[in-house]
C-alpha cells in the first residue's frame, strides 16, 4: 500500500500519526470507562433515580364519612362536584387566565385571585384549587377552551351533599379549607393545605371519624408534571358513618313549627338522654360552604342581626323563666311538705318592703295550693314561698337538677348558664343577697340563664324521677369494614335524689297546665295524648320599662317564650325545651311548637312534606 | 476527464462507516420523538432527507481534486470571514445569539461553515511551509491568527461551542505540524494564563454553566439539570438498556434537548452500555480512519486537510459525549451524524466528503 513513501514516510511524521491515533484511542477508553462507570457500576442508584424522576404520589380524597338519623335517615353526605384547578407550574399569565375564568364560570375575580394566592403554599404538582362545584355547562366551557386557559384543569371530588337544606345545620357544622393556623396544630398533623376540615358542629367534633384515609395514585409523569399514567393505587379508607339519636322526622317538624321564628329547641328521650332533635333557628345552608363560601355570602351571614351562625340551642343563655318554678317547687316540698298546701290570693300585686312586684296572671283568684299555682302560672304564689325558702335552698336545687353546668353533649361551645346564690352574688358584685331578687329568682328572672339544652335535660330529669342524664347524639360507629360500634348510653350525670311523692306532686301540677282549663298551656293540649309541661315568658328589659297596655312592642323588647314539657305525662318518654325568641308568652308562642314535636314523635300527624330531599 | 481510478480507489468502508452512524442516529431520533405530536414532517423523516442531501453533498465535493483548492483556500478563508463579520452586524438574532444570516431562502450559518474552511486554511498554510522539523514562535503567528479571528468573531455572536471547535481544531493541525520544544513550553504556559483570563470573558450564563458543571447538584432544577438528568438517563440504562422507546427519562421528556444535544443519552438509557459501547467503536473507526486516509495522503495538503476533518469529528464527539456523560461543562456542541439537525448533518457530510475526495486520490500525483 505505501508506495507513496516520497513524504509520509518521514519518521517524524510518522511518528505523530501514531500519537495521534493512540490519543484518540486513549481518549475514547476513557469514555466507556466513564460509561462502564455509569451504566454498570452506578446502574441501580441511576435505575432508581430515574424510577422516583417519573413517579409522582397523588393522594386521593377519601370520601367523607356520611352522617344519618337514628333510622339511617341520610342527613349530610357526599356527591360528586366538579373543580376547576389551576397547575401553578404551567400557567405563564395568571391575571388573564383568572379573568377568563371568571368571566366563564360567573365569578368575583377577587374570589378566583383570593384562592389563587392562597395556592401559593402548595406543592409544585398540586393543582390549586379555584372554584368547587362548578355546574357542567360551566365546566364544559372551560374545556372548551382549555387552549387559552393553560394549565387550567377540571377535577372530580366529592363535596358535601345536604339532602336537607338548611335543616340540623348547626348540630351537623360546615366545612371550610384549612387555615394555616390549623396546618401547624398537631391535631391536623395529616392534612395538607387545601383540605377542607370540619369547622363546627359534629363535622369538627368527629373530624377523626368522619375524614378517613386519603388513597394515593402513583402516577407516572413528564418532565412538566402532567399525568401519563396510573402506575399503582391504594384506595382511600372512606371516613365512618355517623348514626346519630336524632330523628330526623321530628327536626324537621320542629324546624317547620318555627317558621321564621327566632330561637331554639331540643328533644330528649328521657329514658337514655339520646337527643332526638336539636333545633336552632334561623339557620344556614351549610352548602354553601362545601363549594367555598364566597365573601358577601360570609357577609351576609355575619351581619345578620338573627345571627345564624349561633347554636343557640347551647350557647343561647336565656332566663328560663316561669319554668324555673318546678325548681322553686322542688325546693319548697323538700324544705317544708306542708307547703303543697300554702294558699294565697293574688291581689295583682306583691309589696317586699318599697318594691312593688306585679302580677297579672289570675289576679283576685285564690291560688289553692303548688298545683294551681303551676298550673296558672301564678308569681305571687312562688314570691311568697321563695321567701320562706330562701335562694340558697332554690339556687342548691337547680344545681341538683343539673342547671348551672354544661350537660357535657360534646360540642364546641356549650354554655353552662348560671345559677346565682347569695355567695355567687358576694363574688360578683361584692354585696349581699337582697330578697328581691330571691323573689324574681323564683320564676326564672334576674341573674338565672340556662340554655335550651339544659331546659330539655330539666324536663327529662323531672320525668324520668330524677336522674341528671348526659344527653348525647351518637349511637353508632360504622366504620364502612363491617364494624359497627353501638355508642350506649354514657353514664348519667348525677342523681337529683328527689322524694319521689313529692316529685309527683311537681308533675302533676305540669300535667294540669296542658291538660286543664284554665292551665297556661291548655290551649295546647293534645287530645290522643296527655303530656305535662310548663310555659315560661322571659323579660327582655325590665318591668319599669315595659308596655303599657294597647301599645306595639318593638321586636327586640318583647319577651322571650318558653315551653318545657315531656310525654306522656304517665310513663314519659321525651322531652322537649322549646324557646322563642321575642315570641311574647310560652303557652301562646313556644308550647305551640312543643305539641307539634309530640305530634311528630308519636305520628299522630303526617311527617313534615320534605320538598327538598332531592338536589341532584 | 475521469480518472477511472478513483473509482477503483473509493472509499467505501468509510461511506459505509459514516452512513451506518447516521442511519442508527435515525432509528434513535424515532424513538426519542416518537410522542410527539406531528407537525409537518416528523423529525427523524426530515434528517433522512439531510442524510440523504449530505451523501450526495459528500460524493459531490470528492469528486472534484481537492488539491485545486490549495489555490483558493485562503480566499475562501477571506469569505468566510467577511460573513463572519456580517454576522454581528446584520446577523439574525435568536434565542439571545446572533448566529444566521437571512439570505432569504434560508438562514446561513457562517460559524458552521469556519469549521470547515479553517481546516483547508491552515492545511494551506502548512502544506506551502513544507517544514517537518517543528515550528517556532514566528512560524506560528500565521496559524494562530487564522483560526484565532473567526474563534474571536464567534465568541462574541454568542457561541461558545463552535469558537472551542474551531480553536481545537486549530490547536490539533499546530499540534500535527510540530512545534519546537522551547515552542512548546512558552506556548503552554501562555495558554494557561490565557485561560486564566478568559474566564473573565465569559457571559454570565456561560460562566453558569461551568459551574454547574463543577457541582450539578447545585442547582437541581436550573443549570444543573440537563447533566443530572443526562445521567439519570444513560445510567439507568445499565447494559443491555431499557429497549427500543423504552427508556422513561426520554420518553417522558424529563431529558432536554433529546433530539439534538442529548441524543446520546436517549440512545444509551434504552440500548444500555452495549449500544455506548457500539457506537463510540464506529466513531473511534471514523476517527482512526480518518488518520490513516491523512497517512496515506498523495501530499502534505492532503494529509493535513484529512486529518483536520479528523480533528473536527474527534472533538465533536469528546465534546459532546463528555457533556452528557457529564465529563465536560454543557455546551451546545451536536453529536456529528447523531444530532438532529440540518447544519450539523452538512458539516458533517462536508467533511466526510473531502475525507473520501483525499483518500481515493491518495495513489494519483
Amino acid at each position: 500500500m505505501a508506495l507513496n513513501t516520497g513524504w509520509s514516510g518521514s519518521p517524524a511524521l510518522k511518528k505523530r500519526f501514531v500519537f495521534s491515533s493512540l490519543t484518540a484511542l486513549t481518549i475514547f477508553a476513557l469514555l466507556l470507562l466513564r460509561l462502564w462507570y455509569l451504566q454498570i457500576i452506578r446502574s441501580d442508584d441511576y435505575r432508581l433515580l430515574s424510577e422516583r424522576n417519573r413517579t409522582r404520589f397523588v393522594t386521593i380524597a377519601a370520601p367523607r364519612g356520611p352522617i344519618v338519623d337514628r333510622s339511617g335517615h341520610v342527613l349530610v353526605d357526599n356527591r360528586p362536584a366538579f373543580r376547576i384547578a389551576a397547575l401553578r407550574q404551567e400557567v405563564t399569565d395568571p391575571e388573564t387566565m383568572l379573568a377568563r375564568l371568571a368571566e366563564i364560570l360567573d365569578l368575583e375575580p377577587e374570589l378566583l385571585e383570593a384562592r389563587w394566592a392562597a395556592g401559593r403554599q402548595l406543592p409544585r404538582y398540586r393543582p390549586v384549587p379555584l372554584a368547587d362545584d362548578v355546574s357542567r355547562e360551566a365546566m364544559e366551557k372551560v374545556m372548551e377552551r382549555s387552549f387559552e386557559l393553560p394549565g387550567v384543569l377540571t377535577e372530580i371530588r366529592p363535596i358535601r351533599f345536604y339532602p336537607h337544606r338548611e335543616s340540623a345545620a348547626h348540630l351537623l357544622g360546615y366545612l371550610g379549607e384549612i387555615t394555616e393556623e390549623e396546618l401547624r396544630s398537631p391535631a391536623y398533623r395529616n392534612y395538607q393545605g387545601g383540605d377542607f376540615i370540619g369547622k363546627n358542629g359534629l363535622e369538627k367534633v368527629m373530624e377523626a371519624y368522619l375524614n378517613g384515609i386519603p388513597g394515593e395514585h402513583r402516577v407516572e409523569v413528564d418532565v412538566l408534571g402532567k399525568k401519563l399514567r396510573i402506575l399503582k393505587t391504594r384506595e382511600p379508607l372512606s371516613g365512618q358513618r355517623l348514626t346519630l339519636t336524632i330523628d330526623r322526622d321530628l327536626q324537621l317538624a320542629t324546624e317547620a313549627a318555627f317558621g321564621d321564628q327566632a330561637g331554639a329547641a331540643v328533644a330528649i328521650d328521657v329514658r337514655t338522654g339520646e337527643v332526638l332533635a336539636l333545633v336552632s333557628m334561623p339557620n344556614y345552608d351549610p352548602s354553601l360552604f362545601a363549594r367555598g363560601i364566597s365573601g358577601r355570602e360570609w357577609l351576609d351571614l355575619l351581619q345578620n342581626p338573627l345571627n345564624p351562625l349561633q347554636n343557640r340551642a347551647l350557647t343561647g343563655q336565656y332566663a328560663p323563666g316561669s319554668i324555673f318554678k318546678i325548681v322553686t317547687a322542688l325546693a319548697a316540698l323538700e324544705f317544708d311538705p306542708s307547703l303543697n298546701n300554702f294558699h294565697t290570693n293574688n291581689t295583682g300585686q306583691f309589696v317586699l318592703g318599697n318594691q312593688t312586684f306585679r302580677d297579672s296572671t289570675a289576679v283576685g283568684r285564690t291560688i289553692s295550693g303548688l298545683r294551681e299555682a303551676l298550673q296558672r302560672s301564678s308569681n305571687i304564689w312562688f314570691y311568697e314561698v321563695s321567701l320562706k325558702i330562701g335562694i340558697d335552698r332554690i339556687a342548691t336545687m337547680a344545681r341538683r337538677l343539673g342547671l348551672g353546668t354544661p350537660t357535657g353533649i360534646g360540642l364546641a361551645g356549650e354554655r353552662a348558664g348560671l345559677i346565682p346564690d347569695s355567695q355567687w352574688k358576694r363574688r360578683r358584685f361584692n354585696d349581699r343577697w337582697y330578697q328581691g331578687e330571691t323573689v324574681i329568682a323564683s320564676i326564672g328572672q334576674g341573674y338565672i340563664l340556662t340554655t335550651p339544652l339544659q331546659l330539655a335535660n330539666l324536663m327529662a330529669t323531672v320525668a324520668n324521677g330524677g336522674t341528671v342524664l348526659r344527653p348525647y347524639l351518637i349511637k353508632e360507629i360504622d366504620n364502612m369494614r363491617g364494624q359497627i360500634e353501638k355508642i350506649p348510653p354514657p353514664q348519667p350525670l348525677q342523681q337529683a335524689h328527689l322524694n319521689p311523692a313529692q316529685l309527683e306532686l311537681v308533675r302533676q301540677g305540669l300535667k294540669a297546665v296542658v291538660n286543664e282549663r284554665g292551665g297556661t298551656a291548655f290551649s295546647s293540649r293534645l287530645d290522643e295524648l296527655s303530656y305535662a309541661g310548663k310555659t315560661g315568658t322571659a323579660q327582655v328589659v325590665a318591668q319599669a320599662q315595659r308596655r303599657r297596655a294597647d301599645q306595639v312592642v318593638p321586636y327586640r323588647l318583647r319577651d322571650h317564650a318558653l315551653f318545657g314539657a315531656f310525654a306522656p305525662s304517665v310513663n314519659p318518654e321525651i322531652a322537649v325545651a322549646v324557646v322563642v325568641e321575642h315570641g311574647g308568652s310560652g303557652g301562646a308562642a313556644a308550647a305551640p311548637i312543643a305539641r307539634a314535636m309530640f305530634e311528630s314523635y308519636f305520628k299522630l300527624r303526617e311527617p313534615v312534606a320534605d320538598e327538598d330531599t332531592q338536589r341532584n | 476527464m475521469f480518472d477511472r481510478r478513483l473509482l477503483i480507489h473509493f472509499d467505501w468502508p468509510l461511506l459505509l462507516l459514516v452512513i451506518a452512524v447516521a442511519l442508527i442516529g435515525i432509528v434513535n431520533l424515532y424513538g426519542a420523538t416518537a410522542s410527539w405530536s406531528s407537525m409537518n414532517l416528523p423529525v427523524y423523516l426530515k434528517q433522512a432527507w439531510w442524510l440523504g442531501g449530505g451523501i450526495l453533498l459528500a460524493l459531490a465535493v470528492s469528486l472534484f481534486d481537492y488539491r485545486h483548492l490549495q489555490h483558493f483556500g485562503f480566499i475562501l478563508y477571506g469569505l468566510n470571514l467577511l460573513l463572519l463579520l456580517g454576522v454581528l452586524l446584520f446577523g439574525k438574532t435568536s434565542m439571545g445569539a446572533t448566529r444566521w444570516l437571512d439570505l432569504g431562502v434560508f438562514n446561513l450559518q457562517p460559524s458552521e461553515i469556519m469549521k470547515i474552511v479553517i481546516i483547508i486554511a491552515l492545511a494551506c498554510y502548512f502544506a506551502r511551509q513544507d517544514t517537518l522539523a517543528g515550528y517556532d514562535f514566528k512560524g506560528l503567528v500565521v496559524p494562530f491568527v487564522l483560526f484565532g479571528l473567526p474563534a474571536l468573531l464567534i465568541m462574541r455572536q454568542p457561541d461558545l461551542g463552535t469558537a472551542l471547535i474551531v480553536i481545537f481544531i486549530g490547536l490539533t493541525m499546530v499540534l500535527f505540524a510540530g512545534i519546537h520544544r522551547a515552542t512548546l513550553v512558552g506556548l503552554s504556559a501562555l495558554g494557561i494564563s490565557a485561560i486564566a483570563g478568559g474566564w473573565f470573558l465569559l457571559h454570565d450564563y456561560q460562566k453558569q454553566r461551568i459551574l454547574s458543571f463543577l457541582n450539578p447538584e447545585s442547582d437541581p432544577l436550573g443549570a444543573g439539570y440537563h447533566i443530572i438528568q443526562s445521567k439519570i438517563a444513560i445510567g439507568s440504562g445499565g447494559f443491555f438498556g431499557k429497549g427500543f422507546m423504552k427508556g422513561s427519562q426520554s420518553q417522558l421528556a424529563f431529558l432536554p434537548e433529546r433530539h439534538t444535544d442529548f441524543a446520546f443519552s436517549v440512545f444509551a438509557e434504552e440500548w444500555g452500555f452495549c449500544g455506548s459501547l457500539l457506537l463510540l467503536t464506529l466513531y473511534l473507526l471514523i476517527v482512526i480512519w480518518g488518520i490513516y486516509v491523512a497517512r496515506n495522503a498523495a501530499d502534505l495538503f492532503g494529509t493535513f486537510l484529512a486529518f483536520g476533518v479528523s480533528a473536527l469529528l474527534f472533538w465533536h464527539i469528546i465534546i459532546n459525549l463528555g457533556m452528557v456523560i457529564g465529563l465536560l461543562p454543557v455546551v451546545g456542541v451536536p453529536l456529528p451524524l447523531f444530532s438532529y439537525g440540518g447544519t450539523s448533518m452538512i458539516t458533517s457530510m462536508l467533511g466526510a466528503g473531502l475525507l473520501l475526495n483525499v483518500s481515493m486520490r491518495r495513489f494519483t500525483f
